[in-house]
């Protein structure tokens, strides 16, 4: 961890902490004004429970051209982007992603290349529909690895930060009370539950939660629909292609719509946001994740709408490499802060009932 | 360039309630705020709630807060040097203020930890005054009100009864308006140390400024020298004390020390000189102001040891800290054996401490101790010692525009048909001494949609 950006945020929490009028917002500020003195695992877990909503900092009378110079959601974002890249496994892959949008643009074409040569080199195994192109052996012997390997990574980072923040064992009140803020976004919705400061300084807006929750609802969705799909192949003997009035169909369509709106409205809150308010070195990485997921979103959607063309081989390849560097880069990129958010609402609903 | 109805000189919040009200009734208003736009809202950016009175659970009030006891209240604190038929129109008018605050996009929070004594008087505001002088100033953009940020007001011309125009500068050119009416809420002057010195003496240059540095009294010079009738003693101040290290403007409230009552005080002699234990800090803090000013050099010295640490709010800057008296004294720039005797002696005055309690008057003294320590009173013994600087924090001037029930201004021989006022600029219109917490943003609102009200009905 890099200690000049926790000593930044720690000299701010402490400011924070004599001030205590942004009490209000956000699960940050209880947490915070529940100490007195703050160690590096405190600044971590204070970073993790930020949602960078701003309330704070267009609250503060503190803020730049005063000496106190706060600026607490970005000292909060540079913190938790550190902390993403500390713990994450393998360190090599760790801070290739979140800083460079390039990198990111550059994984999706190797993973489009590598699609198109799989297949190609694979060749028919005879199956109809999609599997036509590629089988649904291959697709199995590609995807599972490429989909437990984020697993492996992210539970080894998340078990590293539950040890660094002291957590607990964990009850069914914490999972309720963590997934109760996420499930809402209240985190997004300031104590007043009229949203957060983002696209237009500080008028509060539900544009960016209701946003986020386009996203990730288009994305378990689509994840459901994969899983009912499994299910179908494998426990009821009904491979794919599936009519629109199946399950995998009626869960995917609407996750995919939702997941491409939500991201390209996204991009556009984000292009409005002011970037000093959020790690700048980030902007690049989060945009570049951003595009990927809603490409990905895209790619499926227009796979099922051309389905049956002579699109169908190469959109296919294009989707399956939007999937596959998807869920290789979960671990090193934005996608990780879901499941870092989790964790960290878990410990603080275990502070609450300690 | 567009003629106004109304200017509103000042950008807090008596100014922003004075123009959403007047602009509402359909006056073209135009605000001239002095300080660039990051440092709007005057001193209105560093409050947090709003006294208010209330005959049932009220927002984020509870229970019931009525017009006599917050007028006991604030007798209490000003000694009755009050004007009784203006404090109780600022307290009734106060609980309608609520919802029309609300109404223009202002939020409140249930009160914050370390202020549970404020849940039933005051409602805070979600994220203090800064978020509320955002939300006013989004309703005065939504009304069509105009702003002008840096522009200086130099004169207000006082003919016969009325104000006949307005100069200032913007943006490097001088200007002179003509609008309707004028309403006046630019605050005090406390942050012309020049003033404050010759109002208080040469020591006044040592007091730190807790608020805005735009607050410079220059309207309220200029109506004076005319003859606008004034309010309240030039010499009086509403000052506590807060850390030393504090900026000399703008520390706002996370300068202030909370630690006094388990303490002992010392001046730049190492020498105690006022009961640390008197009463709790919340009814004390202001007294300290006064104390501390009073002190070679406007300084003071707090020493805790390291039993009393974690009885009071953070500090915004860590306490220096020692393991002896003698080091504490080194790092404070106080005489070590001077430090150590008074200490010595003090600890020698404590008596029995088994009935501490930092929340209560526990009545654990000192005895045979001048001065006492009559509540707290434990020894200075435990190292590792902690030590603050304090000094005089000056929050507001109490010299101000006198006004009558509908916030207008007088010269000596009539009222002035078009001048009204609202805020801090007035406020000694009410209290002459003293202060309650909230009630400056209560008299700063009350009067600010008086003030709107009455200019607008004069402008159309």
């Amino acid at each position: 961890m890099q200690t000049d950006l926790i000593a930044e945020a720690r000299r701010q929490a402490e400011i924070c902490n004599a001030c205590r009028y942004c009490e209000g917002y956000c699960s940050v500020f209880p947490a915070l004004h529940s100490q007195r003195a703050f160690a590096d695992c405190d600044i971590t877990q204070l970073a993790n429970l930020c949602h960078n909503c701003r309330g704070c900092y267009y609250a503060c009378q503190y803020t730049a051209p005063h000496e106190f110079d706060l600026n607490f959601p970005k000292a909060l974002a540079e913190v938790r982007r550190d902390s993403w890249e500390s713990l994450a496994w393998p360190q090599p892959l760790a801070k290739r992603f979140h800083t460079h949008g390039g990198a990111v643009a550059l994984a999706l074409i190797v993973g489009f290349a590598f699609m198109f040569l799989t297949i190609r080199a694979l060749g028919s195994a005879g199956g109809v529909g999609f599997y036509a192109v590629m089988s649904h052996g291959a697709m199995v012997a590609l995807f599972a690895p490429a989909f437990l390997f984020p697993l492996l990574s992210l539970a080894i980072s998340l078990r590293r930060y539950w040890q660094a923040v002291g957590g607990r064992l964990i009850t069914l009140a914490d999972l309720k009370a963590a997934f109760g803020r996420a499930v809402r976004m209240t985190d997004l919705a300031a104590g007043h539950g009229e949203g957060c400061n983002f696209e237009d300084k500080d008028r509060f807006s539900q544009a960016r939660r209701y946003a986020h929750q386009a996203i990730m609802y288009g994305f378990l969705l689509c994840f459901a629909a994969t899983c009912a799909g499994t299910v179908l192949h494998y426990v009821f003997n009904n491979p794919a292609p599936y009519p629109f009035w199946s399950v995998p169909k009626l869960l995917g369509v609407p996750g995919g719509v939702l997941l491409t709106l939500g991201c390209a409205w996204m991009a556009w809150l984000k292009l409005q946001s002011d970037r000093t308010l959020g790690d700048p070195q980030a902007w690049g990485g989060d945009i570049g994740f951003i595009l990927l997921l809603g490409f990905t979103g895209l790619s499926g959607l227009l796979l099922y709408v051309l389905g049956t063309t002579a699109w169908m081989p190469a959109l296919l390849s294009v989707h399956l490499g939007a999937v596959l560097t998807f869920f290789l880069l979960t671990p090193f990129t934005k996608m990780t802060h879901g499941f870092y958010r989790i964790a960290a609402l878990l410990a603080d609903a275990q502070r609450h009932r300690k | 360039m567009s003629t106004y109805d109304i200017a509103v000189i000042g950008g807090g919040n008596a100014a922003l309630c004075a123009a959403i009200t007047a602009a509402e009734a359909g006056a073209r208003v135009l605000i001239l705020e002095t300080a660039p736009k990051p440092y709007r809202g005057g001193n209105s950016r560093h409050t947090r709630n709003l006294r208010c009175a209330h005959n049932g659970p009220l927002g984020p009030l509870v229970e019931s807060y009525r017009e006599d006891e917050y007028l006991d209240d604030l007798l209490k604190v000003t000694d009755g040097n009050t004007d009784e038929q203006l404090a109780r129109l600022a307290i009734r008018s106060s609980e309608d203020c609520l919802p029309w605050m609300e109404a223009h996009g202002v939020r409140f929070q249930p009160s914050l930890s370390g202020t549970l004594s404020l849940a039933r008087t005051n409602a805070f505001f979600m994220g203090g005054g800064k978020s509320l002088v955002n939300a006013y100033y989004r309703a005065t953009e939504a009304l069509g009100v105009d702003v002008a940020y840096e522009a200086y007001v130099t004169h207000l011309e006082l003919s016969g009864d009325r104000i006949a125009c307005v100069e200032y500068t913007h943006q490097g050119k001088d200007h002179r308006i003509e609008p309707t009416a004028v309403i006046v809420a630019s605050g005090g002057f406390q942050a012309d140390t020049d003033w404050l010195a010759r109002a208080w003496g040469p020591a006044a240059k040592n007091f730190l400024i807790r608020g805005t540095p735009y607050n410079r009294g220059v309207v309220l010079a200029d109506l004076l020298e005319q003859g606008v009738e004034s309010v309240g003693d030039p010499t009086q101040c509403h000052a506590v004390a807060i850390d030393g290290r504090a900026p000399k403007f703008d520390g706002g409230i996370v300068t202030r020390l909370d630690c006094v009552p388990f303490s002992i005080v010392v001046n730049k002699n190492a020498e105690r000189f006022y009961d640390e234990g008197e009463d709790v800090w919340p009814k004390r803090y202001a007294i300290w102001g006064r104390l501390v000013a009073a002190q070679p050099d406007q300084v003071a010295y707090v020493i805790i040891d390291s039993k009393s640490l974690n009885l009071f709010m953070p500090s915004v800057f860590p306490p220096l800290k020692a393991d002896t008296l003698e080091e504490l004294a080194t790092k404070m720039e106080l005489p070590a054996d001077r430090l150590r005797h008074t200490v010595e002696t003090f600890n020698a005055a404590c008596g029995d401490a088994s009935a501490f309690h930092p929340t209560e008057l526990d009545g654990v003294a000192t005895s045979g101790l001048t001065p006492p320590k009559t509540n707290w009173a434990r020894p200075i013994s435990d190292p590792p010692f902690y030590g603050y600087s304090l000094r005089t924090g000056v929050t507001f001037t109490y010299l101000g525009l006198k006004v009558d029930e509908t916030a207008r201004c007088s010269s000596s021989t009539s009222p002035i048909r078009n001048l009204w006022a609202a805020g801090e600029t007035m406020a000694g219109s009410i209290l002459g001494q003293g202060y309650l917490a909230g009630f400056g943003m209560t008299i700063g609102t009350v009067f600010g949609r008086i003030a709107g009200r009455e200019a607008a009905s004069y402008a159309n």
